[in-house]
């Protein structure tokens, strides 16, 4: 069975190509739009890692891994985060809150699934 | 991909339509922090899909507006009615360079330029971060190198979501590696805390990868880790295959052992692993992992050493010398007996002759292949001597080298270090600019020299390039007049200016410095070069650097020569200058009115007379023959009597007395004993260049 990946960005590009190279690469891929949405779509679904943006509306990706990890069965699945170079700060804000890796924006796709693939192999 | 490009279409449209909402809202309430928020995040959302859907204008644009909201978001900057006035004008420009893309008018590039100058305007000065420059001395990754990585984790890593199995895995892809899990810091059944992570693991890994290779792995958990790489064996040759460090030292290196313990239990008369599992030092666990990795070393060592036996056994070079002095005679002796057996009617004695013929240019080729050694070895001296050169006159400098693997005659890599010093000596002390200089034009800080080789025909190019100032050609010409080397109204192309760096006393530099600057040097060079019997380039762009390209024959020993004769006398000339030989009639020299110039086809070529050059008298025949050879990119005709054919040249030296005879470079002994002279066509070219002129002037 293939991995399932949530992909949490406010923006539809980006949502799109992680869609495109993660469905290449053989992953499931479900979408939030933001960090609520996230949490809303997780109380009903399962999914093996979880790629987020940080910089998000009605819920930033740091409150989100915060509050995925209080939930005992996502305790320890894979989370990576987008980060821009503008905001190395964010890497360290990131890890505290329990994030497994990270992944610079704008990312080539072999970026990303190198990034994917060590935290999470098909 | 054109899905995405509409997708980031609809996207851009709406965020900016967010964006122009947001900066109504702020300029009405200029101290609203969540329509601050909302113009940042509209412009920081565009900045990053755009990059992604391959809109990098766009990109590159978002991020100069975000530079100057983020100084308001962290309120370094007060909104005013000017800031909003032109984010809205950006705002409608990202429309406009959106749309443009789906057919819409062209991109204004002037108004982008203005935008973006105007936000720059706002911020303070700041340097800008210079791009890293990945190019470098890579170190080569061909040998094997064997490394001892200890990852320690920290308790909570897996609750970070990471799972130690996938790091060890992808370490495992880089090589072959040995994992020993450690479990000596397990805490006991009723302490254990399933969630946390009391196990680390002692790793050797033979790559060829280097160490950031490995480090790259952990990358994510680095921070929350004690990650130790050590390297143990760097895969070069050893004198002694089986030995390795004796166990204790494995283990004080790694920090599971203390000296002092060390010495207190080698003391004891028993083996030094008993005891110290004895006396509970070092558990059990530890000291295994130590002795997997001697084993391993010892048994890595023993395959490389037997590998290396098999393949190569260390030769004294003055053997390999006599060898190819050897050979050499063998071919004289050879071209002998086929000229003796091409004048006999025997078809025996004829194919043995060419049989041996067939023999012994294999032999040559074997034998000079001996004597070829990679070029990279050089290059890699040059590395250290850049970055202490550059430090001393306070300029960056890195060198990249290409082609290392070219191979070169031994005698020939050795006498072409002190050129090749020479020449990077001056690109760092004329050529690079300093870092100040260099950013001002917007180049990197940092300056780039370039070793690079390469084959071409029977010949080998080296290239030394700069990207500093280039040739100052004005300067070199102005010099060059006031040292009386050309006169005030020679009309030389750039490049002719540039070869006069070559001759003696022309240096430019208004200081002398340490590094270079004395105007010895270049035609040292040059002199260097041309005892190779090779040849110097310079190529130069204002601006952009210095490049110079060396020419080399493969090897000195022995040369394909064109054997030609003159009143008789045998000479050779270097095969690999030769282009094209083509007659000449006694009436087409007779209708230059004394000027040597021959028309071939519609190329007017000028030649020297080898016999006007030798003072040979008597008559020379009807039709004569011109030799064509290409000297620094500039073809030259030899006009000799007849051309006999291509000849297998062994090179002897005139000897001491006749060191100094120009326009001859050696002497070769040709089949029936008799001695012929190689000649050196530049400085024949060069001596006839300057006769001309004079009878000229």
């Amino acid at each position: 069975m293939s991995k399932r990946v949530m992909t949490v960005d406010d923006s539809a590009t980006v949502r799109q190509v992680l869609q495109m190279t993660l469905e290449a690469a053989g992953y499931e891929v479900l979408e939030a739009v933001d960090g609520a949405d996230a949490l809303n779509k997780l109380t009903t679904e399962t999914v093996d890692m979880m790629v987020t943006d940080l910089n998000m509306p009605n819920m930033d990706g740091i409150s989100l891994i915060k509050e995925v990890r209080q939930n005992p069965g996502n305790r320890f699945m894979p989370i990576v985060m987008l980060t821009t170079e503008s905001q190395p700060e964010k890497k360290q804000e990131g890890k505290a809150a329990g994030a497994s890796g990270w992944i610079v924006k704008p990312f080539k796709p072999e970026q990303l699934l190198a990034v994917v693939r060590m935290v999470c192999p098909t | 991909m054109s899905g995405l490009v509409e997708t980031f279409k609809d996207e851009a449209l709406e965020l900016l339509q967010e964006l122009e909402a947001a900066l109504l809202e702020l300029e009405e309430s200029p101290e609203d922090s969540a329509a601050i928020d909302r113009v940042f995040r509209a412009l920081h959302t565009l900045k990053g899909s755009g990059g992604l859907a391959g809109f990098e204008n766009v990109a590159g644009f978002c991020h100069e507006a975000e530079t100057v909201f983020e100084q308001v978001r962290s309120g370094e900057r007060q909104v005013d009615q000017d800031l909003v006035s032109l984010t809205l004008s950006a705002q409608d420009h990202l429309k406009g360079m959106i749309l443009a893309e789906f057919g819409a008018d062209g991109i204004d590039d002037e108004l982008t330029a203005e935008l973006v100058a105007a936000f720059q305007a706002l911020r303070p000065f700041q340097e800008e971060k210079q791009p890293v420059v990945t190019t470098g001395f890579k170190t080569r990754k061909s040998d094997q190198v064997t490394y001892r990585v200890r990852f320690r984790p920290e308790p909570n890593l897996f609750r970070q979501g990471v799972q130690p199995q996938f790091l060890l895995s992808e370490l495992v892809r880089l090589g072959e590696a040995v994992v020993v899990a450690q479990l000596d810091a397990i805490p006991p059944l009723e302490k254990l805390d399933p969630e946390e992570c009391w196990v680390y693991w002692d790793i050797l890994l033979t790559t060829d990868q280097d160490e950031d290779d490995i480090r790259d792995v952990f990358i994510f958990v680095e921070d929350d880790c004690e990650l130790v790489i050590q390297q143990i064996d760097d895969g070069s040759r050893l004198d002694q295959p089986g030995d390795y460090k004796r166990i204790g030292e494995i283990l004080v290196e790694r920090g599971d052992l203390t000296n002092e313990d060390l010495e207190k239990y080698l003391k004891e008369k028993k083996r030094l692993g008993e005891t110290l599992i004895e006396k509970g030092v070092v558990d059990e666990s530890k000291l295994q992992s130590a002795l997997l990795e001697q084993e391993r070393v010892q048994v890595l060592r023993r395959e490389r050493t037997a590998n290396d036996a098999m393949e190569s056994i260390r030769v004294k070079s003055d053997r390999l010398d006599k060898l190819v002095n050897l050979v050499g005679e063998m071919v004289t002796v050879q071209a002998r007996l086929t000229q003796f057996a091409n004048s006999r009617v025997d078809a025996e004695l004829l194919a043995v002759a060419e049989e041996v013929e067939r023999l012994t240019w294999d032999l040559r080729d074997q034998v000079l292949t001996i004597r070829m050694l990679p070029i990279g070895g050089t290059f890699t001296r040059f590395k250290r001597l850049v970055r202490d050169l550059g430090a001393e006159v306070s300029k960056e400098v890195i060198l990249v080298s290409e082609g290392g693997e070219t191979e070169l005659d031994k005698t020939v890599i050795d006498q072409l270090n002190d050129p090749l010093v020479h020449l990077v000596r001056n690109s760092i002390g004329h050529g690079i600019e300093p870092p100040g200089i260099r950013q001002a034009i917007g180049k990197t800080a940092k300056g780039q020299i370039t070793l690079s080789a390469r084959h071409s025909g029977a010949n080998v190019m080296l290239t030394v390039a700069d990207d500093g100032a280039g040739l100052d050609v004005a300067r070199i010409r102005a010099k060059a007049i006031e040292k009386g080397l050309i006169s005030n109204q020679a009309e030389l192309s750039d490049r002719e200016i540039c070869a006069l760096i070559f001759e003696p006393g022309l240096s430019t530099a208004e200081q002398v410095s340490n590094l270079s600057g004395r105007g010895v040097g270049m035609d040292v060079v040059r002199q260097a070069i041309d005892a190779l019997r090779g040849s110097i380039e310079v190529h130069s762009e204002v601006g952009q650097g210095t490049t110079f390209t060396i020419k080399l024959p493969l090897t000195l020993a022995i040369i394909d020569g064109l054997l030609i004769d003159i009143a008789k006398d045998h000479y050779v000339l270097p095969l690999s200058a030769v282009e094209e030989c083509v007659e000449l009639t006694r009436a087409e020299s007779e209708q230059t009115h004394g000027r040597n110039l021959i028309k071939i086809r519609g190329e007017i070529v000028p030649y020297v007379r080898l016999r006007d050059e030798f003072r040979v008298d008597g008559q020379c025949p009807d039709i004569e023959q011109v030799v064509i050879v290409k000297l620094d990119g500039i073809r030259v005709g030899f006009v000799v009597d007849h051309v006999v054919g291509e000849h297998q040249t062994v090179i002897k030296n005139l000897g001491r007395m006749y060191q100094d005879v120009d326009g001859v470079s050696g002497a070769t002994i040709l089949g029936d004993g008799r001695v012929a002279l190689i000649l050196d066509l530049p400085q024949l070219a060069s001596h006839a260049e300057a006769c001309e002129k004079q009878a000229l002037h």
